[in-house]
């Protein structure tokens, strides 16, 4: 009985945001609390069936068969959802609808359905901080407790922020389809935007809860990976933040300890890298393309350089272009530091110095950076800076570190 | 934040064409000069100008290229944000220009100055 327990809770999320994409899309957005309900209610059933009586031979179709049936049972019932599907489905005749009804849940439907679902969920209406929730609900199956337990916020914000999500949808009467060609690569940078904070959210969370985080990683990966096979929003942009992806998420197992503190790259235990993430990485990597044509096509090179462990002067010369580039593209306080680090390793430490006090940035890894460049040059200034970087450490995952590089300047 | 341009004046063309080392090396080298005011988050855009083109004087007088007289050539140029002019002079040190005998003149750009 064991296995089935454990079976159910990873197929509920996986096809759960399959057949909801599939039923939305049917249904109309304003329906989709009914389309919810219903595949709610088949795994329910699900739940107790198989409790009782086993896992059937093959799961996956047997809650497909269920949901067609209940959709179908639906459809026919209501005379208003019966024409609406008629005029869609192009059926023969005006007359009553039959059994013929056919819920596609075809491999190329659900992904079609689910990246049209993409679209809406990060659509320009809704606003920027509820995009993730929303695509963690309805595009990944997560309730709100998980959620909230992901951002490590209240579960009734949560709630709030889909509800209220869920009815702008509603009230702008968005329609669950792709944008048209014109409109495809503006509103595929808003997608992508979205999967990158998803990513971020599961790879940088301070929460504890590491399944959870490797989840959200995960999800953002599939839902990457699902736009790579859709010859309309499969561009080399997409490709180079699936790239990054992978190459981040390779780390995953090494990032943190026993005791769930985080270990820095440069600690890293390289054995504990996932090695067949990092050849993913680098096939995505191959259809980022040649030109720079956005902030990920960087990013994946850097995090490509970043999978070779050693230092090597090629490394840091490509790391360092990479991030002078990318800064000219977009500007940012973590690329501006990572770029004087990758600097200093260069062209040493003390020419790197000049570089950073230029950077007017006022956060605790600014102070690490110094403290770290200025240690074997002067090691009195060095322990200043860290300790100013100690007083603005906010995570107590931030004050072990930075207590740690003390450490390490005072015994040297 | 107030504008300003970063005008890259070469020198005027002389008989030394740079060996392919020297060009990649000064490639390097306005690759970290971009990157360090890209870094203090200063830079706003820029581009590099082709040394052909053709010039318009008065009386319909047209002549190829930018190269009238011996003169020195615009090279490119860079829009910054700073507070001041001195505060936009500061990232005129380092410029690669200067080491091949060309110079860099900053300008506040009319209408974000005021």
């Amino acid at each position: 009985m064991r296995q089935e327990n454990e079976l159910i809770p990873h197929l509920f999320r996986t096809e759960y945001a399959k057949i909801v994409a599939v039923l939305c899309k049917l249904l109309g957005i304003e329906h989709m609390q009914l389309a919810e309900d219903m595949v709610s209610d088949t795994f329910l059933l699900a739940a107790e069936t198989w409790g009782m009586k086993g896992l059937p031979p093959n799961p996956v179709a047997w809650l497909y068969t269920v949901a067609k049936n209940k959709a179908r049972d639906v459809l026919k019932r209501n005379a208003i959802f019966s024409n609406k599907i008629a005029a869609t489905l192009r059926h023969s005749s005006s007359e009553q609808i039959t059994e013929d009804i056919d819920i596609d849940l075809s491999e190329q439907n659900i992904a079609d359905s689910q990246l049209q679902m993409m679209f809406t969920v990060c659509h320009p209406c809704i606003p920027a901080e509820s995009r993730i929730g929303l695509a963690l609900n309805i595009l990944c199956g997560f309730s709100a407790d998980e959620i909230a337990d992901a951002f490590l916020t209240n579960r009734e914000v949560i709630y709030k922020r889909l509800r209220r999500a869920k009815e702008k949808l509603h009230t702008e009467n968005i329609k669950i389809e792709m944008p048209g060609v014109q409109q495809v690569a503006g509103r595929l940078d808003d997608v992508l935007t979205t999967l990158y904070l998803l990513f971020n959210e599961g790879y940088y969370s301070a929460s504890q809860n590491t399944v959870t985080r490797k989840d959200l990683c995960l999800e953002a990966m599939r839902l990457s990976q699902l736009l790579t096979q859709n010859r309309y929003t499969n561009t080399p942009e997409v490709n180079a933040l699936l790239a990054l992806m992978c190459f981040h998420a390779s780390r995953f197992d090494a990032r943190t300890d026993a005791t769930g503190a985080t270990v820095l790259y440069d600690e890293q235990d390289e054995y504990l890298w996932n090695n067949e993430l990092i050849e993913q990485g680098k096939y995505f990597l191959s259809y980022a393309g040649t030109e720079a044509l956005g902030k990920y096509y960087f990013e994946a090179n850097i995090a490509y350089w970043h999978t070779h462990k050693a230092d090597s002067i090629e490394k840091w010369q490509n790391v360092l272009h990479l991030y002078n580039q990318l800064l000219q593209l977009e500007y940012s306080p973590v690329a501006a530091l990572n770029r004087t680090y990758a600097l200093s390793k260069v062209y040493g430490k003390q020419a790197a110095i000049p570089e950073a006090e230029k950077l007017g940035l006022r956060t605790h890894l600014y102070y690490v950076l110094l403290g770290y460049l200025f240690s074997g040059i002067d090691n009195t200034v060095a322990l200043a800076h860290m300790h100013t970087a100690l007083s603005l450490c906010r995570s107590e995952n931030d004050k072990a570190s930075v207590k740690k590089n003390i450490e390490r300047l005072l015994h040297k | 934040m107030k504008e300003f341009v970063l005008l890259f004046q070469n020198a005027p063309a002389g008989d030394n064409k740079p060996s392919p080392e020297q060009m990649q090396a000064i490639m390097k080298e306005w690759d970290n000069y971009m990157g360090s005011i890209a870094a203090q988050g200063k830079y706003v855009s820029g581009s590099r100008l082709g040394g052909e083109g053709k010039t318009l004087k008065p009386g319909n007088v047209v002549t190829d290229g930018p190269y009238a007289e011996i003169k020195e050539i615009l090279g490119g140029f860079i829009i910054v944000k700073a507070d001041s002019l001195n505060e936009a002079f500061e990232m005129a040190y380092g410029c690669p220009i200067l080491t091949v005998g060309g110079y860099v003149e900053v300008r506040p750009v009319i209408g974000t100055n005021e």
